[in-house]
């Protein structure tokens, strides 16, 4: 077994110039996430943790430093991301949604069927494949989005705040979802929420991120056994200080950008 | 004593309330034009107004079945007809393309914007005497009326179309891998449809606004000249004849228009 790091990512800095005002959104961002890991990114808004993520993504270049993404099967691409709600495409039906990433690298037509349907059905939706996204919930939109990022089987798993407009017992629901597609799959998944619950109870770490400049300010690891169930994740003393721990993190963070 | 109801037979009339408001509504769309002809009909029968000018509907039915069963209405719809079809594809093709490239490349926006933002506000009509300079007075330079007129509507809105696209389905394209061609074809045309659908219909509307009067400038034949001659001869009740088909093809080709509309754009 190599025990290179899956994502590996040094002095990464981002800056947005503009005449009067450049924002250093990011400031040399160093970190390792191993194969495998499941990696939450927690912070305030605005500290530049979406631009991170972007730039992992191939949408955005960083203005120095270097990533690299630990190549694994040939056929595989290296990423894919999970996008906020409105990142399905309404002019195509549930199963086209699905399929997108595997038609976009043109496979064979029965592989592009198998994955699609096995995945439909992993995410419950194997009913609604002919609809259109406008019938559709906002969580059953956001699990056709997760649905077909794992179809498109990469490397690693980019989530930009995917459940971040749903309402709370929805969050639930699709979070334990998340985690048992997650657990078969064992893919590398970088995980961007606002939300510390959510932080905790996914993932294997959590990074906290202080705003303007961006830089990882703390690190956290969450050694709680998996499969993990909600009411015990709850019910245990660990995580709740744990929670108050980034808490008190967060809120100088917070507090300090409003000054 | 309280009034105890059955709920189900509460919200049972309620719902026949709606029902009958909404007979209502489509009785009243029904007798709007119904009732228009019937004033019509007793104003100009009873003399309250001029019948040369106004002829009573029922004249002017008869009138139309005397023009159709002589044939020579079917000459005039026909070679209208020919000249809308042609000179609206002639317009909406180029209009498409040219749109689309425009609306995905920048540079070509930015090059291509100010002469259509110049052309656009000139109507076709006024042009009409340079076009028969160039194309003569035969058919083409009917078809090239309507094409220019139906062009600007179909061209402003694809590019509406193709930069309204949120970009969050251009990050997914992007980020899934997407070819040019796909990018094309799965992102670029069905996400400035919907748009561009609205393009076509008003082009619609414009051709037939603009073949009257081009026919009724340089031609010998067609609806525009029906109403035109008609009316130069006092002939006015071929002239409402005229005006009435031109209203019925509006109406005919906003519903085929809306069909296709529903058959190219099912996510709406």
């Amino acid at each position: 077994m190599s025990s290179k790091p899956k994502i590996s990512i040094q002095d990464l800095t981002k800056v947005f110039y503009k005449k009067d005002n450049s924002v250093t959104a990011l400031e040399n961002i160093s970190l390792n996430i191993e194969d495998g890991e499941f990696v939450c990114l927690v912070g305030p808004s605005g500290c530049g943790k979406t631009t991170l993520l972007r730039i992992l993504a191939g949408l955005e270049n960083q203005s120095s430093g270097e990533f690299t993404i630990e190549p694994g099967d040939e056929d595989r691409p290296s990423q894919s991301m999970v996008f906020q709600e409105r990142g399905i495409l309404p002019w195509m039906t549930v199963e086209e949604n699905v399929a997108f990433g595997l038609e976009m690298r043109h496979l064979p037509k029965a592989i592009v069927k198998e994955r699609t349907a096995y995945f439909l059905n992993k995410v419950g939706l194997g009913k609604f494949a002919k609809m259109y996204p406008n019938e559709l919930s906002g969580g059953m939109k956001q699990r056709v989005s997760i649905a077909r990022a794992f179809a498109n089987d990469p490397e690693i798993l980019l989530m930009d705040e995917p459940f971040g407009a749903l309402d709370e017992q929805n969050k639930y629901i699709l979070q334990e979802e998340l985690l048992s597609i997650w657990s078969e799959t064992k893919k590398t998944v970088l995980f961007i929420t606002h939300s510390i619950d959510e932080a905790l109870y996914l993932s294997d770490r959590v990074l906290l991120m202080s705003a303007q400049p961006g830089k990882i300010v703390a690190e956290m690891k969450i050694d709680l056994p998996r499969p993990r169930k909600l009411e015990d994740f709850r019910s245990n003393p660990e995580m709740a200080s744990k929670f108050l721990a980034i808490w008190r993190h967060l809120q100088v963070e917070v507090q300090g950008s409003r000054l | 004593m309280r009034d105890i109801k059955d709920p189900i037979e509460t919200e049972q009339q309620e719902w026949k309330k709606q029902q009958n408001q909404n007979r209502l509504k489509t009785w009243l769309t029904i007798f709007s034009p119904v009732c228009l002809l019937l004033v019509w009909e007793f104003l100009s029968q009873s003399g309250l107004i001029d019948a040369r000018f106004f002829p009573p509907p029922t004249a002017i039915v008869s009138t139309f079945i005397e023009l159709l069963t002589s044939g020579e209405l079917f000459h005039h719809i026909n070679i209208s007809l020919f000249r809308i079809g042609f000179g609206f594809l002639l317009g909406v093709i180029p209009g498409i393309l040219i749109g689309l490239c425009m609306g995905l490349y920048a540079p070509i926006r930015h090059f291509i914007s100010p002469i259509i933002m110049a052309l656009m506000p000139i109507p076709t009509i006024a042009l009409l005497p340079i076009i028969l300079i160039i194309f003569g007075i035969g058919e083409v330079s009917k078809v090239v009326t309507i094409a220019g007129s139906v062009f600007f509507p179909v061209v402003i809105n694809t590019v509406a179309g193709v930069i309204s696209i949120d970009s969050i389905y251009l990050d997914v394209a992007k980020n899934y891998g997407a070819s040019r061609k796909d990018f094309f074809l799965k992102i670029a045309l069905p996400g400035s449809l919907p748009v561009m659908l609205e393009g076509i219909q008003m082009g619609q509307a414009i051709a037939l606004l603009t073949i009257v009067a081009a026919e009724m400038m340089g031609a010998t034949s067609g609806i525009g000249y029906l109403i035109w001659t008609s009316y130069s001869a006092f002939l006015l009740k071929e002239m409402f004849v005229g005006l009435i088909l031109i209203s019925f093809f509006g109406y005919i080709f906003s519903l085929l228009l809306r069909g296709l509309q529903r058959k190219l754009v099912p996510w709406r």
